[in-house]
This record gives structure tokens, C-alpha cells and sequence, in this order.
């Protein structure tokens, strides 16, 4: 069965955590034991209706405020799929847990109350899903029975989305709308009977039906290496493996590579999961590569094709994302992690920001606040081996890191 | 042979481009072993006996083979633990040649560090976390890894692959670290150390699934069995041993039974189950109404009972 990760995106009470409650209670993902606890709750906190997004929210903090305010993941399967929901806040503060959701998932759903139409955060989480290059997006008009299920209304809000689209960088991403209720359950699992109007299909219905699109698929194959396995027994005893997982495409014994950095050729000699010998690894799988000749590699090193070289630089420029409360400055050094590859980088020059409402972009910037989105020119101790993001979703992105408190404080997107 | 070793194969097989769920769960949990031992210096691995720890065990051996596990097993065993458990913890660390570490609560309680509870829901369960503390403590151990999911409770669904745990093993639910693709940071400062859950995104059927799939021997208890039991608010306690409180007015019964988790005895019901083999109790878990931890006594206490227990230092 395919797993579909759904990355999910809205404002403060337009109704999100109902929505993926919803979606629970119709698919009967809800357990007897988890049902009755949202009955107990929702008859203690006097609600004449079930309070679904009592489901997903999990911490006590957000309960007592009635928000969410973390990455929460959400398990449920049909006979069809198994999906994973990261269910990520919609305030404005908190964009670093929407990229961080966004960033392992295929598809998404951005909620819209059809009473405020397009805000500002409707903006700000398409500018998000399209950095991502999510390929799959649903837009989801939420609270139509509060609208009396108007098409009129529905019609006016896809006509301003459709104004967001044009101006979105990623045209290939693939848009779908869908009027709901999530209180209701009109057009969520089932098809609502309020709305003749609407021809398309329901919420479920349609991820039902979502093509498994690896988001790590797209580009050629990168084998960053991780970990060097050396038995040292009897049996095994010239054994040098190299561990790591297969981004990208297919590795074949037999392939010619080359070792990066060292720019040494070889060529694969086996390729191992666990006991058992393969002759090709598929893209996303944990291997364990061993070569013809006896070179020296270790953690860090990227084994590729010889035919098929990534770009070797000691600089690079990159759309971030800020993430953290203490300030990126123009001159400030941290830790860049590309993949499992650690280097000092330095910032060297503050491009421009971007305006994540689309409403272009600022020059002459000289440090980034946390939720802001720039473009960023590093300097790096040692060179690496990328891709750029379109590409490569993973030889092209990395994370910062803050050599003071450790803390991981931003994203980067290989331009 | 050892059940739990399989001798290398010669033959070479052609991979399975279309990764199933339980594949892509298992190649990202090798990768998450991987990143451990690459990034720690001395990670541990918390061994409970359960079907979850038994699990990364598995993935532990697959994540380094041919060399061996390049870290420790650790057991807290709270005194209170199913007697098929410890007898099969021990002979798969002997089996596997595996290094085996274990702390007593029982000692904990000794030394006065914390207190025994008494009456009818006295547990064991929450006095682990001091001793789990002073060992990761008196190891220096900077990485443990866990086998808890997402999927068990409403708290853990916000846990990270790589939560920093302070000084004092408390966890800052709203200072977390962002995780994205599957970059980890495991860089920590002096004091600090991560709690590492490689099967984070399992759900318990991908486990049972898992289980099934691979042939992993687990512990007798978790397959139907007679077993004496009493009940209480709607569960199943076993009867066999006095660990659990048991009221004279509370009948003794025989039934068939089946653990879904073996954790402390003490806060650990049974449920009615005829499933005498794995592919059975898949099946069932594939029907099953309850979650696996409405069989746990320690969540009920109240509502956030997991958060806070977390907050203090709890898995």
C-alpha cells in the first residue's frame, strides 16, 4: 500500500483540526476509546456538536488556548492508501513549522474560510507550498454552511486564488478546489448533497486518487555516504562498506562512480541490504555499497555516476528560510548540514527578501527576522556537492545550524 | 542457527522499485540507526522487551550488518516485568551477542530516590524515569534510542526523530527543533542528550506487519494464551503474580488472552484474544476498535497524563 504525505495549512480557526477530524470519524480511523474521550470532552466543554479537532490536538497548551501550535502527525489509511497529515499552524509566527511540514510531504491542503476569502496567511502558505514545490495542491473553501453553500461566493474566492497562481514561481504545481464543511461533512469523505453545483469530487476522494508522486524521486543519483562499515571478523575480514541512502535514481553494481571529493574513480562491486545481494539499489533505500578498488572514503563523501556530477562548489546561493528568534546577519557563521554533510559557511551577502504575500521583493537588507524568506549567498569552509532545489529536493536543500546553541534555525533551497 | 540471525545470501535479488509502506518505513528507520552511531558518541538502545524494542533490534542488526551493533542494550527493568519477557531478552542479547545493560527501579527505591506507590493503581511505571535518568547519567550515554510511534498518543504526535533532551532529561515541547527532508541535527552542547525514535512514523499495525514479514520471534505473551485474570473498569489484569493489586472481592477467572504491549505489569491489561499466531493477531489488530494504549492504565490517570510524563523525563 502507498503512504501519501499531506502537509496541511490555515489560518487560526478556519477550521483545520475539525477538517482532519473529520476526515477520521468518516474513514472510522477513530478508535471506540478515542471517540469516547472527544464525546466526554466535548459535552464537558457544553458543544451541542463533536468537537473533532479535539482528535489532533495534542498538547495541553493549545487545548487550554483551543489551538495548535506545533507539527502534530496524524496516521489514518483507506482500503486504497496509508497517509500521514502533518498538521501544521496557520499563525503568522509559526512558518517555520509550515516549511518543516511541508518538506516531507507529496501533497497539500490549504483551508480558506469562505467567509474571509484570500487573506494575507492564504498567500503566505501558497508562497510556502510553492517554494516546497509541492505538486500537489488542494485548496479547500471551508465553512460553506456558514455561506449557505453559496457558488457565487465560492466562484469569487477561486477567482482571487486564481490572481495568487499567476504570479507563483513553481507553474507546474497542479491546483484543485473544493467547497467543504468540515463541521458538517459536506464534500470531506463523502460528496455533499447541499452543493448540486459542484462537479468535482470530494476531499478524500480526490487524494484517493493523487498519483504516487515521490517527492524525492525527481534528478539523478546522489548516494551520500553515512557511515563506513568495517566488521573487522574472519569472515569479513577486507570488508569496507559504505552505508547511506540512494537519492535521486538507480545505483547498479557494475556503474562507474566517482567519490567526491577526492574525484576518485571506481566502480560498484556489490550492493547489500543487510544479508541479501542486490543488483540495482531503488532510489530511497538504506544500502550498503562496497567498490572494486581499495580507496579511502568516509562520512560525507558522495558517491555519483561519472556521467552525472553534481555542482562542486565552496559557495552557493540559496532562498532561506529564517527560523529562529536570534537574527541572521550578513557576516554571522554557522553550521550548514547538506544531507549528512556538516560545513562552516558564512553569510556573504543578503540578496533581497521576499515578500511570502506576493508582494515582491526588498533589497538592501542586512539581517533576516525569524519567518522571513530571502535570498542568501554563502561562503563555505569546504567545498559541497549540489544540486540545484528544483532538481533535486534533497541534494538541493540543507539546514542551518547555530554554532552556539545547536539549534537548527533555518532552511536553505539551492538556487 | 540462531531464529534471530539469518546466515548471508549469495543470491542477488532484484529490488522492488514500488517501496511499500512498510519498506519505506524500514529504509527510513536504517537510515535513522545510521545517522545515530555516525553522529553520537555513545549512543545506547532502550530495551524493554516489548514487540516496539524488539523491533529496532531488528533494524539495528539490518542497519550494520555484516559488522555488529555499534552500541548497547539497556533494560529498565522495573521489577514488575512479565517473566517470558526477561527470559526472552536474555537469550536474544546471547543469541545476537549483543552487550546488555540493566538498572533496577528497585535499586531506585532503595537508595530513597523515589517512592514505591500503594494501593489499587500502583505503578512502577513512573519511578522508571529516575532510574533511566541516573543511568543514561552513569554511562554518559548521549543518544538513547526508543521505539515510541506517533501514533500511540496525542503527545507523541509531536515528537521529533531527534528530541533534546537537558540536563535534567526534560523535554521543551515548544522549543523544538524544526526537522526537515530527513536531515537530523544531533549536534548537542555539554549536559544535553537526544532521545532518538527511529520508528517514529510506524503505526502499530506496520509493527505487527513488520513482525510478520521479517519472522521475528517475540515473547509468548503477546500470542493468545490461558491465562487467570480478574477484572477491572472494563479491562483484563492478570492474576498470575501479586504485582497487581487485586481486591478479595475481585473474582479470579481463566480466559484467553493476549498482551498488546508488555510494559509494567502493574499497568498493563490483557485483552481477549484467540490470536495464537502472529498472522492472526494482525488480522485482529486490522479489526481492532481500541487503541493499543487504551490498554494502558498509566494514560487514564488524566487527560495530558503522557505530555507531563514526558515532560519529566518519560519516553
Amino acid at each position: 500500500m502507498e503512504v501519501l504525505k499531506i502537509a496541511t495549512a490555515g489560518s487560526v480557526d478556519d477550521g483545520k483540526s475539525t477538517l482532519i477530524g473529520r476526515i477520521l470519524y468518516d474513514t472510522k480511523s477513530l478508535t471506540s476509546d478515542k471517540l469516547k474521550a472527544i464525546e466526554d470532552k466535548s459535552e464537558q466543554l457544553g458543544y451541542d456538536y463533536l468537537d473533532f479537532s479535539l482528535a489532533t490536538d495534542g498538547l495541553m497548551a493549545e487545548r487550554e488556548q483551543g489551538i495548535t501550535i506545533d507539527v502534530a502527525h496524524i496516521y489514518f489509511s483507506t482500503k486504497k492508501k496509508s497517509y500521514i497529515i502533518a498538521d501544521t499552524p496557520g499563525h503568522v509566527e509559526y512558518t517555520r513549522n509550515m516549511v518543516t511540514g511541508a518538506s516531507t510531504s507529496q501533497a497539500s491542503i490549504v483551508l480558506i474560510d469562505a467567509r474571509k476569502g484570500v487573506i494575507e496567511q492564504t498567500n503566505r502558505h501558497f508562497f510556502i507550498n510553492n517554494l516546497l514545490r509541492i505538486k500537489d495542491v488542494v485548496v479547500a473553501i471551508n465553512k460553506m454552511d456558514l455561506v449557505d453553500y453559496s457558488e457565487e461566493i465560492y466562484n469569487k474566492i477561486k477567482a482571487d486564488f486564481t490572481e495568487l497562481m499567476n504570479k507563483r514561481d513553481y507553474q507546474d504545481q497542479k491546483i484543485t478546489f473544493i467547497p467543504v464543511s468540515a463541521l458538517k461533512g459536506d464534500n470531506v469523505v463523502n460528496k455533499s448533497n447541499e452543493m448540486p453545483w459542484y462537479k468535482g469530487e470530494a476531499l478524500l476522494e480526490h487524494l484517493e486518487q493523487l498519483d504516487k508522486k515521490d517527492i524525492y524521486n525527481s534528478g539523478t543519483p546522489r548516494f551520500p555516504v553515512q557511515y563506513v562499515i568495517r566488521p573487522k571478523t574472519e569472515e569479513f575480514h577486507d570488508y569496507r562498506g559504505y552505508a547511506g541512502k540512494v537519492y535521486g535514481g538507480d545505483l547498479s553494481v557494475g556503474d562507474d562512480i566517482v567519490v567526491l571529493p577526492s574525484q576518485t574513480k571506481s566502480k560498484i562491486k556489490d550492493i547489500y541490504f543487510y544479508n541479501e545481494k542486490y543488483k540495482t539499489a531503488s532510489r530511497r533505500s538504506s544500502v550498503t555499497i562496497t567498490l572494486e578498488n581499495d580507496i579511502n572514503v568516509s562520512r560525507g563523501d558522495m558517491i555519483v555516476k561519472q556521467n552525472d556530477l553534481p555542482t562542486i562548489d565552496k559557495q552557493f546561493t540559496a532562498n532561506v528560510c529564517w527560523m529562529d528568534s536570534e537574527k541572521l546577519t550578513t557576516g554571522g557563521k554557522y553550521i550548514v548540514q547538506h544531507g549528512v554533510n556538516k560545513v562552516l559557511a558564512k553569510v556573504d551577502k543578503i540578496n533581497h527578501k521576499i515578500n511570502p504575500d506576493y508582494s515582491g521583493i526588498e533589497e538592501g537588507v542586512s539581517s533576516l527576522n525569524i519567518n522571513d524568506i530571502a535570498s542568501v549567498t554563502f561562503k563555505l569552509n569546504k567545498p559541497v556537492f549540489y544540486d540545484q532545489f528544483k532538481d533535486h529536493r534533497t541534494n538541493g536543500s540543507f539546514i542551518i545550524i547555530n554554532t552556539q546553541t545547536n539549534n537548527t534555525v533555518g532552511a536553505g533551497f539551492i538556487q | 542457527m540462531s531464529k534471530f540471525q539469518k546466515k548471508p545470501k549469495a543470491i542477488i535479488k532484484i529490488m522492488n522499485k514500488d517501496t511499500s509502506d512498510i519498506n519505506s518505513l524500514e529504509n527510513e528507520a536504517i537510515y535513522i540507526m545510521r545517522e545515530v552511531a555516525a553522529q553520537f558518541e555513545k549512543p545506547v538502545l532502550l530495551f524493554s522487551g516489548g514487540k516496539d524494542s524488539i523491533t529496532l533490534v531488528r533494524l539495528a542488526v539490518k542497519a550494520f550488518y555484516p559488522a555488529k551493533v555499534p552500541f548497547p542494550l539497556m533494560h529498565i527493568d522495573t521489577g514488575h516485568n512479565f517473566p517470558e519477557t526477561i527470559e526472552f531478552r536474555d537469550r536474544l542479547c546471547k543469541e545476537l551477542g549483543l552487550e546488555l545493560i540493566v538498572r533496577n527501579v528497585q535499586d531506585s527505591i532503595d537508595e530513597g530516590k523515589v517512592t514505591e506507590e500503594t494501593g489499587r493503581y500502583a505503578s512502577r511505571n513512573m519511578l522508571q524515569t529516575t532510574t533511566l535518568l541516573d543511568a543514561l547519567e552513569e554511562f554518559k550515554f548521549d543518544a538513547a534510542i526508543g521505539g515510541a510511534r506517533r501514533d500511540e498518543e496525542k503527545a507523541r504526535a509531536k515528537e521529533r526523530i531527534f528530541s533534546v533532551r537537558d540536563d535534567f532529561g526534560q523535554w521543551d515541547e515548544k522549543n523544538q527543533r524544526p526537522e526537515l527532508f530527513d536531515m537530523l541535527n544531533g549536534e548537542i552542547g555539554h549536559g544535553q542528550n537526544v532521545r532518538v525514535f527511529p520508528i517514529s512514523n510506524w503505526t502499530e499495525l506496520d509493527v505487527w506487519s513488520y513482525i510478520e514479514k521479517e519472522n521475528i520471534e517475540i515473547p509468548s505473551i503477546y500470542f493468545a494464551h490461558k491465562r487467570k485474570v480478574f477484572l477491572r473498569d472494563g479491562m483484563i489484569w492478570s492474576a498470575e503474580d501479586d504485582v497487581v493489586y487485586r481486591d478479595d472481592s475481585e473474582e479470579v477467572l481463566e480466559k484467553m488472552v493476549r498482551f498488546r504491549t508488555v510494559g509494567d505489569m502493574s499497568c498493563t491489561a490483557a485483552v481477549l484474544s484467540d490470536a495464537e499466531t502472529i498472522t492472526k493477531v494482525v488480522e485482529e489488530i486490522r479489526d481492532s476498535s481500541i487503541s493499543e494504549r487504551g490498554a494502558r492504565i498509566d494514560d487514564k490517570r488524566s487527560e495530558g497524563a503522557m505530555e507531563k510524563r514526558k515532560q519529566q523525563g518519560y519516553f
